[in-house]
C-alpha cells in the first residue's frame, strides 16, 4: 500500500542563493560541502507552527515604543503587501516578523559597532499577521546603509529582515526586502547571491502610492511568495 | 529516495521569492522564552516525557557559532501535529533559540511520538520519533536543515529518512542521551564530522 503526501515544489536553479556564494565571505566555513540529502516530504514537513495575534501580540508601528518618550528619527514610512504561495493563493494570518537597523545604519544590538548613534525610540523589530487576504502592513522608518567589513568599502544597501511562515515548515524563510533605486544593490555580495535577474529583482519593494498617506509618510510594497504544493501528490511507496 | 519532483511549476504561477540571511543581528527576533515549547500549554500538556535538547553549532574550522539562530518543529508525544482547523490550545513543537558565547543552544519541550509519514499512511510506514532542525545564522544564504533522531529508538531501523543516510553518517543527526530526559547532538556546518544537512 502506498500513501499520498501532498509535497511542496522544489526551487527552481538560480531563484535561490547558493550556500557557498564565495562573494560573501561569511559563507567560506558555513556552506555544507556534503551534498544535501534529498527530503522527502512527510507531515513534518507539511505542517507548521500555527502563530496567533493573541499569543503573539502585534507591533504594527515600530517608530512609536511602549512607554516611549517620542518617536524615532528618521523617514516614516509605510510598508505593505502580500504573501501568496506560488499558486498566487493568499497566505492567510500568517505571522511576518521585520527587524532592523535605524535611520542612522545602527543596528540596536550589542554586536553592533558601527559609528552611528542608537536612537533611544526605535528598538527595529515588528510583528504583524497577515489578513484574509494575505495583505500585511506596518510603519517604520527608512533603514540606512551600514558599513561591513566582507571587502574594502563594503556597505550594505538600505535593507528590511523578514521572517516568514507557511502552512507548512518546509515554507520557512527568512530574507530581506531592498528598496528601489539604491545604488549599493549592484555592489551587494548577499543581494547578487541570487543570480536569476528576475528573482533578485524581487526582493526590491516598489514605491506606491496607493499606500502612500497624504501629508505623512511614502508606502512600499513589498509582495512575498513561499513555496506552492506539487502539481500531483508524490507517490511513497 | 526517488525525486518525484515535477520539474516545472505551472505556467500561471509565480516563483517562490529568494531566501537571504538572516544576519548578525536578528536577535532582534529572538525571545529566549521560546525555547521552551510548554510555555504556553500548562495544564493542558499532553501526557508525555518533558526533555531537554541540547546541542553546539561549529563551523568549518571548528569555530564555535555564536550568533544561530536555531529552530525546532517537532509533533507531539502521540506523534500528532496540530491541525489549523482544530484546537487552537493544542501543543505545538516550535521553538526558536540563540546559540550563546559557547555555541550552544538548549530547548526545552516534549519528547515526539512516531509521526506517520503522510495523512493516509498505514502503521507499517511510520517514522520514528524525530525533530525539524533549521539553522539561520550569518553567512548561510538560506537556513541549512536536518533531523534530530533519539538514540535507542527501534523505528530508527526502518525510518525511511534515517535509512536513506549512509550508516558512517548516520551518528550526525542522532542525538544521545545526556543525562536524565536530556538529549545532546552537536551540529557541524562543515568538514569533518558534518552534519547530514538536508534539502527540504
Amino acid at each position: 500500500m502506498s500513501e499520498v503526501v501532498h509535497g511542496y515544489r522544489r526551487p527552481q536553479t538560480a531563484t535561490q542563493p547558493p550556500l557557498n556564494s564565495p562573494a560573501y565571505g561569511s559563507t567560506r566555513a558555513r556552506h555544507p560541502q556534503q551534498p544535501l540529502l534529498e527530503l522527502p516530504h512527510t507531515l513534518t514537513e507539511t505542517s507548521s507552527p500555527i502563530f496567533t495575534a493573541a499569543r503573539y501580540p502585534e507591533t504594527a508601528d515600530l517608530t512609536v515604543l511602549e512607554n516611549g518618550a517620542g518617536e524615532a528619527m528618521g523617514e516614516r514610512i509605510i510598508v505593505g503587501g502580500r504573501l501568496t504561495d506560488e499558486d498566487g493563493r493568499p497566505i492567510r494570518h500568517a505571522m511576518v516578523e521585520v527587524w532592523q537597523a535605524n535611520a542612522a545604519g545602527r543596528y540596536n544590538h550589542e554586536g553592533d559597532d558601527h559609528d552611528a548613534p542608537l536612537d533611544p525610540n526605535f528598538r527595529g523589530m515588528g510583528r504583524v499577521f497577515t489578513d484574509e487576504n494575505g495583505f500585511y502592513r506596518y510603519v517604520t522608518i527608512r533603514p540606512g546603509a551600514y558599513p561591513w567589513r566582507n571587502h574594502h568599502n563594503a556597505w550594505r544597501p538600505n535593507h528590511i529582515h523578514y521572517s516568514l511562515f507557511g502552512h507548512g515548515f518546509a515554507q520557512r524563510m527568512i530574507t530581506q526586502m531592498y528598496f528601489p533605486g539604491d545604488p549599493l544593490l549592484p555592489l551587494d555580495p548577499i543581494f547578487n547571491t541570487v543570480a536569476d535577474e528576475a528573482a533578485r529583482n524581487r526582493l526590491v519593494s516598489k514605491f506606491d502610492l496607493e499606500l502612500t498617506k497624504p501629508e505623512w509618510a511614502l508606502g512600499f510594497r513589498f509582495d512575498i511568495v513561499l513555496r506552492g504544493r506539487e502539481a500531483t501528490p508524490m507517490e511513497n511507496t | 529516495m526517488a525525486d518525484a519532483t515535477p520539474e516545472l511549476a505551472p505556467s500561471e504561477a509565480t516563483v517562490a521569492s529568494a531566501h537571504q540571511t538572516a544576519g548578525p543581528y536578528w536577535h532582534l527576533v529572538d525571545f529566549p522564552e521560546w525555547a521552551d515549547t510548554t510555555r504556553h500549554f500548562a495544564g493542558n500538556l499532553p501526557e508525555g516525557q518533558r526533555i531537554v535538547i541540547t546541542g553546539s553549532v561549529t563551523d568549518g574550522t571548528g569555530a564555535l557559532v555564536t550568533d544561530a539562530l536555531v529552530e525546532i518543529w517537532h509533533a507531539d508525544p502521540q506523534g500528532r501535529y496540530p491541525d489549523p482547523n482544530g484546537d487552537p490550545t493544542a501543543f505545538q513543537g516550535y521553538g526558536r533559540c540563540a546559540t550563546d558565547k559557547q555555541g550552544r543552544f538548549r530547548f526545552t519541550t516534549l519528547k515526539p511520538g512516531p509521526v506517520p509519514v503522510g495523512p493516509h499512511a498505514g502503521a507499517n510506514a511510520m517514522q520514528a520519533p524525530h525533530v525539524a532542525v533549521a539553522v539561520f545564522a550569518r553567512g548561510l544564504l538560506q537556513h541549512v536543515s536536518t533531523r534530530l533522531y533519539f538514540e535507542g529508538e527501534a523505528l530508527n531501523a526502518t525510518d525511511p529518512v534515517l535509512t536513506a543516510v549512509p550508516e558512517a553518517r548516520r551518528g550526525t543527526i542522532i542525538a544521545k542521551p545526556a543525562g536524565e530526559n536530556a538529549w545532546n547532538l552537536d551540529l557541524r556546518l562543515q568538514g569533518e564530522g558534518e552534519t547530514v544537512w538536508m534539502a527540504v
